[in-house]
């Protein structure tokens, strides 16, 4: 029969402008600004610099390798090295950087820099209301507007961030093994050439352990 | 009357008076320009279309507003450095781009990712078929005139899986998400069973969005025996995808390639009998549910295990010299690439087989014969995004 098939058509819609009134499932929309759904752990949108402890400028993880200015696709990234350098968490004397310039305006959000970073320094932020007046300024993020301390990596990305520390604590371990494997090697060593030599000492005396 | 036949070069049609055998001016052919800000055009897209009262004379595609140079770009990028841009070639299918492009590189450097991985790929490529399909159904709809009503409930479930992918990618349509050799994360805590609850409840709306409207008389009217392609011309034309089989030509890489590991699973081909607009449509419609098939079994079988190729390395990839063709069944048809590789980091020469433009190429054979408001119709069946056309 001619217009059955509209019939049909209109019988859905109503059931679904009915049910909008008793089924809360079919009210999808939410009410941004009053209503916010809650971000996913793993939404990203711009990157930021982890720093540990609570001084920004020397807990800064970044080493200045400068391997996520070369890997960015659209080449948004900018740094300087500094001639000054400061020690990371394992006590190894690091570079770091000067300037450290994200245009964000031209960053796309692809998270190729948090992958090639060795280091752990650069990571995802997932803030989004960014609007500003000013394009070009304000979506320059200098260094000082980039980092964010680890506890904020922590709130957003919770399961990520724990990873993290774990193979952070992991290596700083390592380093810390090797440094006192190192220094006991010394120490025999020195032992050894000492007892060679005849000379009169039996305890050797311990060496610092190397940096 | 005397007619001025001298044609401007400027000018790709002679839009001239029509003359009867008497030599008695009869009407004037008239030019529109369609696009590029027209709504139906799907982005921004120009038709010249030559005019006889309503009916389409001539019509010649124009695009190029969107080109931004992709595969130069992906010439002066390192290998990864192009993952993010192919999302924004077909940015509705962010997640098989990326699979087309891995698949060419692992080719290349002779990577095999391992089964999980190959189980994540699969799982989200069919989401993202499932998630194209709908879209294209709204959309197409709403170039027939059902303003609103059907896109709205397309968008509605579209989101849904935007959601999925959005928890385990990070983003919700550029999803940058394959690597050379596998994935970049593994799935979170709990996806695979929200996904199972996505897939579970998707018939019921298709379902409902098939009781909206495929019965509908209005829509019978406007697009059964509209825009119809020969089987022999979609074939001379190498038309790929849901548009190809809606001729009647079976043909679905997944099944002709079975790249990844599709050989293990079984679905069907839904094949059109006509090549009209309808067919198109009933053909992604029945797509999906095979999709939905897929889906259902590879959320069940997917085993635990490494996502990446040991082998595979994110710092200072370069794939000994060589050449690879890599293509996959996209939800718009072939998506291949081609990459050669002189055995520096970045690719020697690379190179799109962008489905959506290869499948405009008939447009003008669809379109001849029938009225404007069937251009806009026909246009939205091919399944065209501007993205991918322009690069």
């Amino acid at each position: 029969m001619l217009g059955s098939g509209i019939a049909k058509g209109l019988k859905e819609t109503a059931r679904n402008f009915f049910g909008s009134y008793t089924d809360e499932s079919r009210l999808v929309t939410v009410q941004y600004p009053e209503e916010r759904e809650p971000l996913k752990e793993a939404t990203r949108n711009f990157p930021f610099l982890v720093y540990d402890g609570v001084d920004p400028a020397a807990g800064l993880r970044c080493v200045a390798c400068q391997i996520c200015e070369k890997e960015c696709p659209p080449q948004c990234i900018y740094i300087i090295k500094d001639t000054v350098k400061k020690p990371d968490y394992t006590g190894k004397m690091q570079i770091q950087p000067k300037v450290f310039d994200i245009d964000v305006s031209v960053c796309m959000s692809c998270q190729i820099c948090v992958e090639v970073c060795p280091f752990e320094a650069i990571k995802m932020d997932n803030e989004y209301e960014l609007s500003t007046t000013d394009r070009f300024d304000d979506l320059l993020l200098r260094k000082d507007g980039l980092w964010k301390s680890n506890e904020y990596y922590h709130k957003i990305h919770p399961t990520e961030a724990a990873e993290v520390d774990r193979r952070l604590a992991e290596e700083k371990a390592k380093a810390e093994a090797k440094a006192k494997a190192d220094a006991e090697a010394k120490a025999k060593a020195a032992a050894e050439a000492k007892a060679k030599a005849g000379a009169a000492p039996a305890t050797p005396t311990p060496t610092t352990p190397a940096a | 009357m005397s007619v001025d036949t001298e044609i401007s070069p400027a000018r790709q049609y002679s839009v001239l008076p029509k003359v009867s055998a008497d030599g008695s001016v009869d009407g004037e052919l008239l030019e529109v320009a369609m696009g590029p800000q027209h709504p139906s055009t799907h982005g921004v897209f120009r038709m010249d279309v030559v005019l006889d009262g309503e009916t389409v004379v001539r019509l010649k595609p124009v695009f190029g507003y969107l080109h931004r140079n992709h595969e130069q770009i992906a010439e002066t990028a390192s290998y990864l450095g192009s993952m993010p841009y192919t999302d924004r070639l077909d940015y509705f299918c962010s997640l098989t781009n990326n699979w087309a492009y891995a698949l060419t590189v692992e080719k290349l450097a002779g990577l095999q990712p391992p089964e999980r991985a190959e189980y994540i790929r699969i799982i989200t490529a069919e989401l993202t078929r499932v998630v194209n399909h709908t879209c294209l159904a709204g959309f197409l709809l709403m170039d027939m005139g059902a303003l609103g009503t059907p896109l709205m409930y397309a968008f509605r479930e579209r989101e849904k899986i935007l959601d999925l992918f959005e928890s385990l990618t990070g983003a919700r349509m550029m999803c940058n998400y394959m690597r050379f050799g596998g994935c970049r994360v593994d799935l979170p805590a709990g996806w695979l069973e929200e996904a199972r609850k996505v897939v579970a409840d998707y018939p019921a709306f298709l379902d409902e969005f098939e009781n909206l409207l495929n019965t509908n008389e209005i829509l019978m009217a406007r697009t059964q025996k509209v825009g119809v392609l020969s089987r022999e011309l979609a074939i001379n034309a190498s038309i790929t995808g849901p548009g190809l089989r809606a001729s009647g030509v079976d043909y679905d890489i997944r099944k002709v390639d079975k790249y990844g590991i599709y050989d293990r699973f079984e679905f069907r081909v839904p094949l059109g009998d006509h090549g009209d607009v309808y067919d198109r449509y009933m053909v992604r419609v029945l797509e999906m549910r095979e999709s939905l098939k897929i889906l259902q079994k590879a959320l069940t079988d997917i085993p635990e295990g490494p996502i990446m190729d040991p082998k595979a390395k994110i710092r200072g990839f370069r794939p000994k010299p060589g050449e690879s063709y890599g293509r996959i069944e996209a939800p718009k048809g072939e998506l291949g690439f081609y990459v050669i590789s002189d055995g520096s980091p970045n690719p020697y020469r690379y190179h799109v087989r962008a489905p959506s433009f290869i499948n405009l190429t008939i447009l003008e054979d669809m379109c001849i014969g029938h009225t404007v408001a069937d251009v806009v119709v026909i246009l939205g069946s091919v399944d065209i995004v501007l993205g991918e056309v322009d690069r």
